[in-house]
């Protein structure tokens, strides 16, 4: 990794140059500046689920207020629901009130865009925003929720924000938020075959650890990132939270504007080739200054796995975790916290450990092509006898697609079933939680302590290593 | 929202690193509708046992240690956007969290309920930790006006940042919500004269 930490005189309490792509879309959103304060943003996509609504809604009622501008939010329910039986009312009476509080919000303020249980349009709101086209280049989004930054792959400012600031969207279609620092990512030469996006996402994050771009908004950059599908930058997106940064985002380009095209909230006709034309505007200029740039070589990248209790404790599928001596002094006492959590010791390998549960699924890795990725290696093979395998689609249309490809037959030949869409146990709100003490292999975001469950044990990796574990039952290199 | 006032309390030291909201307030707790109740389950899985007993040794559970001060390691509050790890803070009677290093969105959250985050030099917070070690009885001074911390052990003050118009927010008890309501002819405008080419306004098939 080499670091080019620019120092750019202040000029006013402003940069000199703002040249970025995160610095033309920011700037094309702001509706005033206060001053030694924040900036009012103007948001024009805001993504609402059942969990981190509902006391949104219950604000406006207080103030006596509307919605805003209703049509500009696209509600779904994703967090809180189980993954079977979705026709079914929902048994847990605390889960069942909280989705029917999110009805009658939708209902009470007129809220057009609104896809409740086993609605084909349902999913999880970062898989469902760009699959139906809500999601376009040189948008800023907002959603409840930190993995917001997923959309930033079709070059939009994306990210995550509280209850409160969802009550502002909702109340004013804007929010007032401080211009984070930039930072530009750039990943060098190709990705070795078999090391997926998400690979380059935990080597990634293991570099700069779980703090180390707070403060910033993140460009992606790099022939690794181009050559990546829109799927793929989305997974490296979705992460950038996971390294503190307040999004990430890559300059869109006939990658994006192929995915785009045709779907159901995209522009169409003449207004298509207005908007192509402009969204071709949106790139950091080749002067652009960034406060920080790193430069990674992709070709060093090989499958990841994480050890510890948080997504920065990461490295390749073969080595050992790190010894005391290699951990900091300060850092130490929440280190071995951590493996203590984890039952591992410093100093281990993990390859070749058993495993229990294997989950494909979540906003980081619950699409099309990490179900094909995952269905391509357990052809022909059998899942392993000691694994519980979850296998959860990231919307109804990425299920609807599986069984289309006949990926359905593939994978239940194998010993895998396909559960129905929505966040399950990547946070384990709903049925879906690993027991206390049994180690995951989850093609999710986060291995907090008791994240998919109290007591779980959560290796975060790529889709492919979570089928090598499957049918191994072990921490196997794909 | 409550004004903020200077503070002079003795304090709860969490001396740990990457202190995440799933740790602040797990996810089966994000199942409620309002904001109430939150306090009784922070940290819930640090300070309970299975069946729901406290665990001895958690900092919570120590009697020794109290007040409305909150003193963690660095990279507080990172993960989730969940405003639930800001209302179980509030909840529980915290008005300042001092760390020497704040993510990003729960730093905004906790301002957002008017709970003040401090962020200290790692000296400055080592200092914080050594002194509680020897006297739990500690306390802290927080002047949100003059925006200086002490250690009243060391009698040690250092500077804090925060931007003058959420200082303002907090000191008088005000929320965004109320800035940006007295906004909305701004926001009107806006609509009106941005780019044609740059929002999705309009462009939204089913909902013209």
């Amino acid at each position: 990794m080499t670091t080019n930490k620019q120092q750019i005189p202040p000029l006013g309490g402003r940069r000199a140059r703002r040249t970025t792509l995160f610095d033309k879309i920011w700037d094309a959103h702001v509706v005033s500046t206060i001053e030694n304060g924040p900036t009012q943003l103007y948001i024009d996509r805001h993504f609402c689920h059942e969990v981190t609504s509902p006391q949104a809604f219950n604000g406006l009622r207080a103030r006596g207020l509307k919605v805003f501008r209703p049509e500009l939010t696209t509600m779904t329910a994703d967090h809180n629901i189980p993954t079977i039986d979705q026709d079914k009312p929902v048994k847990d009476p605390i889960s069942r009130h909280q989705l029917e509080t999110f009805a009658k919000n939708a209902k009470e303020f007129n809220m057009p865009i609104y896809y409740p249980l086993g609605h084909s349009k349902n999913g999880i709101v970062h898989v469902i925003g760009p699959e139906n086209g809500f999601t376009q280049p040189g948008m800023t989004i907002v959603c409840g929720d930190s993995h917001t930054s997923t959309h930033g792959a079709f070059g939009t400012i994306a990210f995550g924000i509280g209850t409160s600031e969802v009550e502002m969207v909702l109340a004013t279609q804007c929010i007032l938020q401080t211009r984070p620092k930039t930072m530009r990512i750039t990943f060098n030469g190709k990705l070795k075959p078999g090391v997926t996006s998400k690979d380059l996402a935990l080597y990634m994050i293991s570099k700069l650890t779980t703090g180390g771009a707070t403060g910033y908004f993140v460009e992606y950059a790099g022939e690794a990132i181009r050559n990546m599908t829109m799927e793929e930058r989305m997974t490296v997106c979705n992460l950038s939270i996971e390294m503190g940064a307040r999004g990430g985002l890559i300059a869109p380009d006939e990658t994006t504007f192929n995915y785009v095209k045709g779907r159901e909230f995209a522009p169409k006709g003449e207004e298509w080739d207005k908007k192509l034309a402009y969204w071709k505007t949106l790139k950091s200029d080749d002067d652009a200054v960034f406060d920080m740039e790193l430069t990674f070589d992709a070709s060093e990248i090989e499958p990841m796995i994480t050890y510890g209790t948080n997504p920065g404790m990461g490295m390749r599928i073969s080595d050992s975790i790190p010894t005391l001596d290699e951990v900091g002094e300060t850092g130490r006492i929440s280190f071995q916290k951590s493996l203590d959590y984890m039952g591992f010791q410093p100093g281990e390998k993990l390859l070749g450990k058993s495993i229990d549960y294997v989950f494909l699924g979540s906003c980081t890795n619950g699409r099309i092509e990490d179900f094909r990725l995952f269905a391509n290696y357990v052809k022909g093979k059998k899942k392993a006898k000691n694994v519980t395998a979850w296998l959860v689609p990231g919307s109804w249309k990425v299920r609807k697609q599986i069984e289309e490809e006949g990926l359905d037959k593939i994978l239940e030949a194998a010993g895998f079933s396909i559960r129905q869409p929505g966040c399950s146990a990547c946070l384990a709100m709903n049925d879906d939680k690993i027991p206390a003490g049994k180690y995951a292999v989850s093609t999710s975001n986060r291995n907090f302590e008791g994240r998919q469950g109290p007591g779980a044990r959560t290796i975060l990796a790529g889709p492919l290593v979570a089928a090598a574990a499957a049918v191994s039952g072990r921490i196997t290199m794909p | 929202m409550e004004k903020f006032k200077t503070i002079t309390s003795s304090v709860v030291p969490l001396p740990i690193e990457n202190v995440d909201t799933d740790q602040i307030i797990p996810a089966r707790f994000l199942k409620a509708t309002d904001k109430e109740g939150f306090g009784d389950n922070l940290f819930a899985d640090w300070r309970y046992q299975k069946d729901g007993t406290p665990k001895s040794d958690f900092v919570l559970n120590n009697p020794t240690y109290a007040g409305s001060i909150l003193v963690a390691g660095k990279n507080f509050g990172s993960g989730s956007s969940r405003e639930h790890a800001a209302w179980a803070i509030g909840g529980y009677g915290f008005k300042v969290v001092v760390s020497s290093f704040f993510a990003d969105i729960f730093k905004n959250n906790a301002l957002n309920n008017g709970i003040l985050p401090v962020v200290v030099s790692p000296e400055f917070l080592n200092d914080i930790f050594k002194a509680v070690k020897k006297d739990p009885k500690t306390t802290l001074t927080v002047n949100l006006q003059d925006q200086v911390i002490t250690n009243n052990a060391n009698k040690a003050g250092e500077t804090f940042e925060i931007n003058a118009y959420k200082k303002e927010c907090l000191l008088n008890g005000l929320d965004d919500i109320d800035y940006l309501l007295s906004k909305k002819e701004l926001i009107e405008e806006f609509e009106r004269k941005r780019s044609p080419l740059n929002p999705p306004r309009g462009t939204l098939g089913e909902c013209k």
